[in-house]
This record gives structure tokens, C-alpha cells and sequence, in this order.
């Protein structure tokens, strides 16, 4: 059945081929930094591994590698970044504050159980 | 991508009659999709990183796990191979976001070649998780002393390699999580490709064309690209840190 009371936003969705150009330069980019990143992630974990100096700047550096990546992923690759900010932040905000919360909660007592030496069992 | 952002009356915008987010029904609802399904990945890495910080003491280091690399024998190479998969996932989720792209332009021919690459790059993955797993469960040669439980009773002996009852390498957990983490999201990949072969095929006969918009393309892509998320994030807490 034809409705006409409902605006057809996918057809909307399309650029020349010139625009396209242009978004695929940028695509191919973003697959360049992300290439990069993770071969310097493994280069620091193939170096550094097992070396206990290290151990915490490399947790650190690895999980701040992760979130510049998934940031790379979510904005360009699936469009996030160019979709309404009202969109952005309704998908980003609770997502973010549940996460930082949840991990804050379970490690920190995991941590604690862990110092206590309680046995699971 | 939307291009009538611009002339968007902010007052009306709630109104009613129009999508407030300026999408379709079907993009807005595969986000809230992606969304729950992301909650439950970092439900099962956050119990992850609750056991391996309880475990610290007996949690092995991946560096230690994951050493092989096909072709290279007994080198001790680690992280190359599980880089090279990463590799694998990161250049499909670029020739997913080249076929949107084309499927923006209504280019029918080239949005069939990026996602026909595209489901090549999901299967050499999936096969190579499939190496790496028979690696884990076969183990090495020598072994480890562990104690384990045998017809309800403990018994110290040899065990080679991780199942979910033994894990040479250290806790028992550590296999238990690795093959429900990484077999779940696997589990993930292997449903995209077959959505992307679905859409392939959808694409072959002309549907797309008849719909006027290549929009399912640019959802399952929404779909693949949050499987490659996911992998960021399993590759950084199971392999690296």
C-alpha cells in the first residue's frame, strides 16, 4: 500500500560522482590511520610484552589506541558523524556514561576481592 | 548523509510527520539494535575484566597463548597472526563502506564488486578464527601439570592446550571467556556475511533498483561496521593488554 504521509528520507541519501570522490579519499584515509595504529599496536606489544616497566603505560596507551579507532569507526564509517547531533548524542551519551559506570564498579571490585583473597566456591 | 538537514524547521522538528533524527525508520532502528547488542558485548569484556582482575595472579599473558603464525613452524612470533586478522577485518570494512558509497551514487556494478569483496574478507576471518581456536585447544606439546576435575574427582596430570574445563596456559577462565567472547562475536561475523550475501544477491536481481535507494546496503554496512568495532575492542583486551 501507497503512503503518502510518510517522507522517504533513503532517497535523500545520494551524491554525485564528484562528491564521491572526495568521500572516498576521505574512507581510504581513515583506513590508512587505522592500519597504522594497529600495526603500531602490535609493534609496541611485539617490543614491550612482558617487560614490567612498561606494563601500565602500554594498558594505557592501548586502550586510548582503542577508543581513537573506535571513534575513527563509528564517525566515518557508519556515518554517525554525519548524521543530526540530536542522533549523535542519544546514541553516544547513554551509552558512554553506562559503560564508564559499569567498568568503574566491576573492576574496582574485583580488585578489592581480589586483594581480600576471597575464594569463588 | 542526510541532505535536507539545512532546511530542517527546529520548531516543528518534534511535531510530528517527520522523523526527528532526519532518518528512516529502518537506519534508526538498526541503531538501537547496534546499541543493545554493544551492551552486551561490554557486559561479557566488563565480567572479563572482573575475573581477570580477581585472577590476577594466575591470568596468562596472550603473549604467551597466541604464538603461531601459519607457515612459520614453532616461531615464537606473537600478536602477528591476530594482527593479521585484524588487518582483515579493518580492509572488509572498508570495501562495506565503499559499496554504501557506490550505492549512494546508484553505481549497481561497483557496489557488487566491494561487497563481494567484502564477503571474501569476512570468510578469510572467520577461517582464521578457526585456526587460531584449533591452536588453543590443541596446545603444545609439552604441556602443563594442572590440577583438574576427572569423574568428580581432582587429579593432577598433564593437559595440553584450553577447553572449558583445563587451560594449560593458566586459569581455566581465561578459555572460558576466550571462546565465548571471540566464538560470540564470530558468531556475529559469520551472521553478517551470510546478511551480505543475502543483499548481494538482493543487489544481482535488481531490487535496489526498484526501490529507487540502496539504503539496505548502508544497514547491514551499519551492521558489519559494528562487528569490526567489536573486534577492536576484543583484539585490545584479550591480545594486547
Amino acid at each position: 500500500m501507497e503512503r503518502d504521509d510518510i517522507i522517504e528520507y533513503s532517497l535523500d541519501i545520494s551524491h554525485t560522482d564528484e562528491e564521491g570522490k572526495v568521500i572516498r579519499k576521505r574512507l581510504w584515509k581513515v583506513f590508512w590511520i587505522l592500519l597504522a595504529v594497529t600495526i603500531f599496536e602490535v609493534g609496541m606489544g611485539f617490543m614491550f610484552a612482558g617487560v614490567a616497566a612498561y606494563k601500565d603505560m602500554l594498558m594505557y596507551t592501548f586502550i586510548f589506541l582503542t577508543v581513537v579507532k573506535a571513534g575513527y569507526i563509528v564517525m566515518i564509517f557508519m556515518h554517525l558523524g554525519d548524521e543530526m547531533s540530536y542522533l549523535k548524542k542519544i546514541i553516544l551519551i547513554p551509552y558512554c556514561f553506562f559503560i564508564a559506570y559499569l567498568l568503574f564498579i566491576a573492576i574496582s571490585e574485583a580488585n578489592f576481592i581480589f586483594d581480600i583473597g576471597w575464594v569463588l566456591g | 548523509m542526510s541532505h535536507n538537514t539545512e532546511v530542517l524547521d527546529q520548531k516543528t522538528l518534534w511535531g510530528g510527520g517527520r522523523s526527528p533524527f532526519n532518518v528512516s525508520y529502518g537506519k534508526l532502528m538498526i541503531w538501537f539494535f547496534l546499541i543493545s547488542d554493544a551492551l552486551t558485548f561490554s557486559g561479557l569484556l566488563c565480567s572479563y575484566g572482573f575475573m581477570r582482575h580477581k585472577f590476577s595472579d594466575t591470568w596468562p599473558s596472550a603473549n604467551d597463548v597466541f604464538v603461531h603464525f601459519p607457515f612459520m613452524g614453532d616461531a615464537h612470533v606473537p600478536l602477528l597472526y591476530v594482527g593479521l586478522m585484524t588487518f582483515i577485518l579493518i580492509l572488509s570494512s572498508v570495501t562495506m563502506v565503499l559499496a554504501v558509497e557506490a550505492g549512494h551514487r546508484r553505481n549497481k556494478k561497483e557496489v557488487q564488486i566491494w561487497l563481494a569483496l567484502t564477503i571474501v574478507g569476512g570468510f578469510f576471518f572467520l577461517f582464521s578464527q578457526v585456526w587460531e581456536w584449533a591452536h588453543f585447544i590443541h596446545g603444545t606439546e609439552a604441556g602443563a601439570i594442572k590440577d583438574i576435575i576427572v569423574d568428580g574427582e581432582w587429579v593432577t596430570q598433564v593437559v595440553h592446550g584450553a577447553n572449558l574445563h583445563h587451560n594449560e596456559y593458566g586459569n581455566v577462565l581465561f578459555g572460558d571467556f576466550f571462546f565465548f567472547i571471540t566464538g560470540f562475536h564470530g558468531f556475529h561475523v559469520f551472521s553478517g556475511v551470510v546478511i551480505n550475501i543475502i543483499i548481494l544477491i538482493k543487489v544481482m536481481k535488481g531490487h535496489m533498483d526498484k526501490t529507487g535507494h540502496y539504503e539496505m546496503v548502508e544497514k547491514t554496512g551499519l551492521y558489519w561496521h559494528f562487528v569490526d568495532l567489536v573486534w577492536v575492542f576484543v583484539f585490545t583486551f584479550f591480545y594486547l593488554v
